[in-house]
């Protein structure tokens, strides 16, 4: 059990006893998670651990059976998708989400909606205020494009991509959002290992420029290793081990649940 | 374009149309405008309105809805309604009468407006229930609607019943209904360039990943659609109160509907000028058409349902696909890029 006392205000993102039950199946179970500001987080664990049910339930796409869910100080649990999004939570998905049929820039334009200033009359009419802010949505969205190296290949439609391009367009969409929390769900799934070294860096390159805080879902340890600063593992939807990556590999738990008992 | 600029250009558009409607109403020299072609341009004008409004729920925010016929009935009706019972007291407030150009106008104004309204009204009854959910409901629900609609017309004395509401007095011309289809294609265009017009793509992409971007898929599906509405109850208004086409029930059920969609998917589903090209053609292809029928009568709708199958067959995308027809290639390089070159 992770020690889920803690009275402490200053944590990002502070789940306690968080449950989740689909029928007789428990998938998650009164796991704890306290990240604090600016942390690069890697909650890991075999396949089928309840990682993206995690990520599920700390987006709203599911409502905890038990257990509560407190983004910098509010509570969050329950709440819809959009909502937790409007508050600063933004994610990627395991099997990519696009919006199909269009471009790479308008899948970022229509991530950054969220931080829109205008009215839809200002649309309709064509307002002065609407055209000004397009245009800097518009540079926005390239300057992240940029980051990416997807700036070339802006105005093809986003499924056209090849897999890993998808995957770091999803997480320029993510940061359109404004986001103060990115979740990143297996990130490097489909990468080879050289793809995957350099999206580490990349993401580790992100927190520091975007002064963001990052829980990454992964299930392969290698990749997480180097960049983050604490790990957690899960199996079973039980937290079974917390620390440096140096303690998560020395563990013997979770040597087991990687391996296998024998 | 600065204000004034969009001003000139309202101005001009006014003037254009108020030129072309004087030559339908009242000729040219001794040329006088066949008036059944008269009648065929006026029914474009209303199916173009029809036609783009839908695109916006159906194309841009990928939801299908089979209750624009119900939508326009409804507006269609409050209109006619607020005309036949108000429209001489309200012409005579403004110090003039029905058959006088400005109490006209005055009428057709509040009467399209009170149409816009009743409709948008209904579509935040139908829509706030049925668009929190996903998938098909939408569609069962305004069918359902579209008919619930149309059998309480029938059993509503005042405004006609089965026969139609032949009361109806014709303020409709040319240039209202040409003003509405450009105001509609307009507000389309405005919402579809717009970021709230990327919100609803998105949505039509992937309305989970949507959701999770921060989108308010919920509102945003039912502004469409009550913006959607609100144009079909301009339309419905226009229709009533065209010269002998007065509305009836038997009309405005599912297979006006269909047509719509079948306009929009035509056209190109998602295309603004598919859906006005779509409209176009299929006003005109039953009428072309009807040469047929003084042969073989009920040959027409055979070849009309055939042209439509072989249509369907070789370009199942539509006309234009998803995309728009412009001469913006004449121009170098598309916005996008050009937009980024501070970057």
């Amino acid at each position: 059990m992770i020690e889920t006392s803690s009275s402490s205000v200053s944590w990002l993102l502070d789940v306690r006893n968080l449950t989740k039950r689909f029928g007789g199946l428990t998938a998650v179970k009164a796991l704890g998670i306290q990240i604090a500001p600016g942390t690069l987080y890697g909650l890991i664990g075999p396949n089928g651990a309840g990682k993206t049910t995690v990520f599920n339930l700390l987006t709203g796409q599911y409502s905890p059976t038990e257990g509560e869910i407190h983004f910098d100080g509010a509570r969050i649990d329950g709440r819809k998708p959009y909502e937790i999004a409007k508050r600063g939570v933004a994610r990627t998905f395991q099997n990519i989400r696009l919006f199909a049929d269009m471009t790479v820039v308008e899948n970022v334009l229509a991530a950054h909606h969220l931080r829109t200033r205008q009215i839809l009359a200002d649309a309709v009419l064509g307002t002065g205020r609407h055209h000004a802010e397009e245009q800097e949505t518009l540079e926005r969205a390239m300057k992240l494009l940029k980051i990416f190296d997807l700036d070339r290949v802006a105005d093809k439609p986003a499924t056209s991509l090849p897999y890993g391009s998808q995957r770091r367009l999803e997480i320029a969409r993510a940061l359109a959002t404004g986001p103060r929390l990115l979740l990143l769900d297996e990130p490097a799934a489909g990468m080879n290992p050289q793809e995957a070294q350099d999206l580490m860096r990349l993401i580790a390159w992100l927190r520091d420029e975007f002064r963001i805080t990052i829980l990454l879902v992964e299930h392969n340890m290698k990749v997480v290793m180097g960049i983050c600063e604490t790990i957690q593992v899960i199996d079973y939807g039980e937290a079974i081990a917390l620390g440096s990556p140096r303690e998560i590999q020395q563990n013997p738990k979770v040597i087991e649940a990687y391996l296998g008992g024998g | 374009m600065s204000v004034t600029n969009k001003l000139l250009a309202t101005l001009v558009i006014v003037a254009l149309l108020a030129g072309v409607n004087y030559i339908f109403e009242y000729g040219f020299g001794d040329f006088l405008i066949n008036p059944y072609y008269a009648r065929i341009v006026n029914l474009i004008g209303i199916n173009i309105t029809l036609a783009v409004s839908l695109n916006l729920i159906n194309g841009l925010a990928g939801q299908f809805s089979i209750g624009h016929a119900g939508f326009m009935a409804v507006g269609g009706y409050a209109a006619t309604y607020l005309t036949v019972y108000y429209g001489n007291r309200i012409a005579s407030f403004v110090g003039s009468t029905l058959d006088a150009g400005f109490g006209a106008s005055v009428v057709m104004v509040l009467s399209l407006l009170t149409g816009a309204v009743t409709a948008a009204a209904a579509g935040l009854a139908v829509g706030i229930p049925s668009l929190r959910l996903k998938g098909d409901y939408l569609a069962i629900v305004t069918l359902g609607f579209g008919e619930i609609i149309r059998v309480l017309i029938l059993n509503i004395p005042a405004v006609g019943g089965a026969t139609g509401f032949t009361d109806a007095i014709p303020i409709t011309n040319f240039f209202w209904i040409f003003a509405m289809a450009i105001l509609t294609i307009a507000i389309v265009r405005n919402i579809a360039v717009s970021t709230f017009g990327h919100a609803l793509t998105a949505i039509r992409g992937d309305e989970i990943a949507a959701e999770a971007m921060g989108i308010n898929t919920t509102r945003y599906k039912v502004l469409a659609f009550v913006i959607s509405a609100a144009l079909a109850g301009i339309a419905g208004g226009l229709s009533g109160q065209l010269f002998a086409n007065p509305l009836n029930p038997q009309n405005l059920n599912f297979v006006k509907s269909i047509e719509v969609i079948v306009m929009i998917v035509l056209g190109g589903i998602g295309s603004i000028t598919g859906a006005i090209i779509g409209a176009t053609t299929l006003t005109i292809l039953p009428e072309a058409l009807r040469t047929f029928d003084q042969q073989f009568p009920g040959l027409r709708m055979v070849i009309y349902a055939l042209l439509l199958v072989l249509f369907m067959i070789f370009r199942p995308q539509g006309l234009l696909g998803r995309r728009e027809f412009s001469l913006s290639w004449l121009r170098p390089r598309n916005r996008q890029t050009a937009g980024a070159g501070g970057v």
